[in-house]
């Protein structure tokens, strides 16, 4: 067989390399050490980070990718794929992340953004991304300009996972309203969630988004992880909740256990037992405005 | 007729979609149950093992006990499928990168595979191959896939591509390294199902 027919970074291999994550959990991480934790405990991909949500939360000034020899490391210590995290609208991150070997791309709210406008062009990209959304006009705008997965936005490195659940809902109850309706009336859904046309009559024919729909931003415990399943999640994301538990490498596992066992209410309480404190947080009531994530990306 | 797709992780409604248009096709019915737990697999007549990330598989049949049960069912002839992740948990050896995770694989196929043998997801591909059950080429969907590096004499290989086997048999256990599930071709799920239906 001859190498020179292989067709490379095609909608198919981009949106299936999503749907071998799905049931899984992602964990951020910022060191080779916390890599093999996660990779150990069962992760089916880490995100690397310069620092976890809630760190770069305290930090404030301007979050960019994180430093290339980070991510370096963590790609030569595990085996799993290494997702990273570029700035909305910055596509030259985008492109080092994909020269450094990363297998997906998170165009995040979690940083600051790059371009007030527009996001990254991902159709030009052989890497994968993922992307954050509110809603469902937000997550079909991200599927449209190339996204291979959708995420909640949530609220990043707060360890409240309300905001999750409101996004969750909000997309999936979206979806279920398009049941039954006619033409003419997803045409003016299109219209007014600024959605292409094509992808509404899409998500309401499969009666879900066309891509793998994970949930992030907040999940904290295996209970918030076993939740986002219930709801309808394809998977977790877990930034903050990991590395800020007391006892990371029990945390991990559990959470791991958890999304396995989403639906055993007599299962998730073994699992709960004696895997010490989660992350402190804070409840996203308290935070100023003009530091809530969710509301970058347009 | 019972089969089971083994659920822990991974791609597993599409391996469900795919059985059901394979059996529709065909004009057939089958039970098609999705496994998470020990307790189900001695019940079925043939198994599916989907892809997803072996790693975390491996782990996770290990703790639910899903594992030895796969393996009795192999003792007892029964047909398996694996793509991808599943290529490499029905393996007898890894390579450098399957050992130093401790990876937990079957050892159901006398093979040893490479984990990522084509490399990391930018270099993942789609491109046609032949396999000698099939009259005409196959659209296979490579994604961060395995290869098999060794086969012992009880494997038939099927297809190999840039040196590598991606494709073999042993009795009633297909290993395949791409992804039939993720395509609309069913021709692979049939010459599975011509197995035991």
């Amino acid at each position: 067989m001859e190498l020179e027919k292989l067709r490379h970074g095609t909608e198919l291999i981009k949106r299936g390399f999503a749907k071998m994550q799905k049931g899984g959990v992602i964990m951020d991480v910022t060191t080779p050490d916390q890599a093999r934790i996660a990779e150990e405990a069962g992760a089916v991909a880490v995100m690397a980070l310069q620092a976890v949500p809630a760190d770069i939360r305290k930090a404030g000034g301007v979050a960019r990718m994180a430093d290339p020899q980070i991510i370096a490391d963590i790609i030569d210590t595990v085996t799993i794929p290494v997702m990273a995290k570029a700035r909305i609208g910055h596509f030259v991150e985008a492109e080092i992340l994909q020269a450094l070997g990363v297998d997906m791309v998170d165009e995040s709210e979690v940083l600051t953004p790059a371009d007030n406008k527009y996001h990254i062009d991902k159709t030009d990209f052989t890497v994968p991304f993922v992307c954050g959304a509110r809603n469902l006009g937000e997550a079909l705008r991200r599927i449209n300009e190339g996204a291979a997965m959708i995420r909640t936005k949530g609220e990043a490195g707060t360890g409240d996972v309300s905001e999750a659940v409101k996004h969750m809902k909000q997309i999936l109850g979206e979806v279920r309203a398009l049941k039954g309706m006619s033409r003419e009336e997803m045409t003016r859904i299109a219209r007014e969630i600024e959605a292409p046309v094509e992808l509404v009559l899409e998500t309401a024919q499969m009666q879900r988004l066309p891509v793998v729909n994970f949930a992030a931003g907040g999940v904290a415990t295996p209970a918030d992880a076993a939740l986002m399943m219930r709801l309808g999640a394809d998977g977790v994301f877990v930034g903050s909740g990991i590395f800020k538990a007391e006892i990371p490498e029990k945390m991990a596992v559990a959470i791991v256990e958890a999304v396995n066992n989403y639906d055993n209410p007599g299962v998730l309480a073994d699992i709960s037992k004696g895997i010490g404190a989660g992350m402190k947080g804070i409840s996203v009531d308290t935070i100023p405005q003009d530091q809530v994530l969710q509301t970058r990306g347009w | 007729m019972r089969i089971g797709v083994i659920a822990i992780q991974g791609d597993i409604s599409e391996h469900v979609d795919a059985l059901a248009r394979a059996l529709e096709e065909r004009g057939s019915s089958a039970d098609i149950v999705t496994i998470k737990h020990k307790g189900i697999v001695p019940g079925c007549d043939a198994l599916v093992l989907p892809g997803g990330e072996s790693t975390t598989l491996g782990r996770l049949l290990i703790r639910e006990g899903i594992a030895d049960e796969i393996r009795q069912m192999h003792l007892a002839g029964k047909p398996i499928l694996g793509t991808c992740a599943g290529l490499i948990l029905l393996a007898r050896e890894g390579d450098e990168q399957v050992k130093k995770t401790n990876q937990h694989l079957l050892g159901i196929m006398d093979t040893k595979v490479n984990r990522n043998a084509f490399g990391r997801q930018r270099e993942s591909f789609e491109t046609g191959i032949d396999l000698p059950f099939l009259d005409l080429p196959y659209n296979a969907v490579f994604i961060r896939a395995p290869g098999i590096v060794e086969c012992g004499k009880d494997v038939t290989i099927l297809t190999q591509l840039d040196g590598m086997v991606v494709a073999a048999e042993q009795g009633n256990v297909l290993a395949l390294a791409f992804h039939p599930e993720l395509t609309l071709d069913t021709r692979v799920h049939q010459y599975f199902l011509d197995k035991f239906i």
